[in-house]
């Protein structure tokens, strides 16, 4: 037998088998109870409980922190489907304080402001999974060494563009084509010049991908956004403010989920398209100031 | 005996490809459907697991669910976890819509959240309740194959079999689940 967040012999930890139940769906950034209704009836496998969703963080300006536990307790009971909550990059006590709460899944997030500049979570000290964002394959696997358990992108949250996600799946894709290749003798070198650990390496090398599920997000705010993401080898999205900062969010939601469900198939995509009303305004990259770029948090 | 069967899993979200090796060491083949005309193409139907909501959902959306009574009446059913749900007579905790196809009672999320997830021996091979449901009631014709702490959690009744936790999570293949469904084809 085995405790929560371990596992003997040859079962994949019950962390991880969360995140594979989540595959092929939407996860949806809520900030009340209603949003959390209209999000599980449009189809999300999950939502992200927030206070502030990214746009409006990046507009409040200050330090962004977790959210208030009564908001987070209170989406919980408004659905069904699980419920994941942000911590900040470091913030172990917020961690501990989700955990106490009993979210299913803990988001530690640069979206929020960081609390330690070097250090991420020990998450292995955890029973409740966490998701953490990665950039590239190392840091993926840097995350996963400290015991992540879902891997999504980065992306640039909060600014409907696509852009940074697709070069965050893109990256990642090119790391695995390159180490997949690799001999035994060339893998410790590899380590070195990443950065990322040794063991977790050969793992992927020998298994032909990620250990654990790798998600997208960041920047998502159409269904073709979410095709994009999937084709591009993401296995679920998350929807931030792409949901509930468009014109008709229930709308938004329903064909983002209908986009994910059969994004290999153009004339889906395409039905899913239509009649959906104005996305949400994006941001041009550039146009955001160094500090407030999200995805250079955390390492 | 002909060829491999072909044992379809519904891949509209959820937990897929997770089956293939347990399916294809269990003699049988793999295939993804979601659509009518690949249902038609199968031997036998998993509902894995994943969100029920999201299932009924895009069921809904998709019209697939006079497509999926045709395979439900004529082809063997295997549900998991959300898969289960689906099958049920009833369902609590919400009340929500389900197929009918064995006459259990499941209540959503029996054991509670993902903290009280975990993993267990059944019939000598260990597997994961995740979020998992809890049966609640059976009727009397359906054959109970395992139980978890006094609760039924493999269960068969004609055509159809359900399990409220995970086999396919298991890198040990085949599981022994998977045997008995692919035994159940043809």
């Amino acid at each position: 037998m085995t405790q929560g967040n371990t596992t003997s012999g040859n079962v994949i930890n019950l962390k991880t088998g969360l995140a594979e139940m989540l595959k092929g769906g939407v996860i949806m950034d809520v900030v009340t109870a209603d949003q959390a209704k209209v999000a599980e009836d449009a189809g999300a496998v999950a939502v992200m409980a927030l206070e502030r969703v990214p746009s409006d963080i990046r507009a409040a300006g200050g330090v962004a922190r977790m959210s208030p536990p009564e908001l987070v307790e209170e989406i919980m009971a408004a659905v069904s489907i699980p419920v994941m909550a942000k911590c900040r990059i470091g913030h172990f006590a917020e961690a501990q304080i989700l955990e106490a709460i009993g979210v299913d899944y803990i988001d530690e997030s640069e979206v929020l402001t960081p609390a330690d500049e070097d250090y991420h979570i020990d998450k292995q000290q955890f029973k409740v999974p966490f998701v953490c964002g990665a950039t590239c394959l190392a840091e993926g696997l840097r995350r996963i060494g400290e015991g992540a358990a879902l891997i999504r992108t980065k992306g640039e949250p909060g600014t409907g563009n696509i852009v940074e996600a697709v070069r965050h799946l893109r990256e990642i894709n090119q790391d695995l084509k390159r180490v997949l290749q690799l001999d035994d003798s060339e893998l410790m070198t590899e380590a070195k010049d990443l950065g990322a650990p040794f063991e977790l390496l050969k793992i992927v090398r020998d298994g032909g991908g990620l250990p654990v599920p790798n998600f997208a997000a960041g920047g998502i705010a159409t269904p073709a956004d979410a095709a994009l993401c999937m084709q591009l080898g993401a296995q679920s999205v998350f929807v931030g403010s792409g949901i509930f900062k468009s014109e008709d969010p229930a709308a938004f939601a329903k064909a983002i989920v209908k986009a994910t469900a059969h994004f290999d198939d153009p004339k889906m995509v395409l039905e899913a398209s239509k009649g959906l009303g104005e996305a949400m305004r994006g941001t041009e990259i550039s146009e955001i100031e160094e500090p407030m770029r999200m995805a250079k948090r955390g390492w | 005996m002909h060829e491999k069967p072909i044992i379809g899993v519904l891949a509209l979200q959820g937990c897929v490809d997770r089956h293939r090796p347990h399916i294809e060491a269990a003699g049988a083949s793999f295939c993804a459907v979601k659509t009518p005309k690949e249902f038609e193409a199968v031997d036998a139907l998993i509902l894995p697991g994943g969100e029920s909501t999201t299932m009924l959902k895009l069921i809904d959306t998709f019209g697939l669910e006079e497509p999926l009574k045709k395979v439900f009446a004529a082809k063997p059913v295997w549900g998991i976890c959300a898969g289960s749900i689906l099958m049920a007579d009833k369902v609590s905790n919400p009340i929500q819509k389900s197929f009918s196809l064995m006459p259990i009672t499941m209540e959503r999320n029996g054991y509670g959240r993902q903290l009280e997830s975990h993993n267990a021996v059944v019939e000598g091979f260990e597997v994961s309740f995740i979020r998992a449901p809890v049966v609640k009631a059976v009727n009397d014709n359906v054959e109970i194959l395992a139980s978890h702490e006094g609760v039924p959690v493999w269960l068969r009744s004609g055509q159809y079999m359900a399990t409220t936790f995970h086999p396919e999570l298991t890198l040990d293949y085949p599981s022994p689940m998977h045997q008995v469904f692919v035994g159940m084809v043809g």
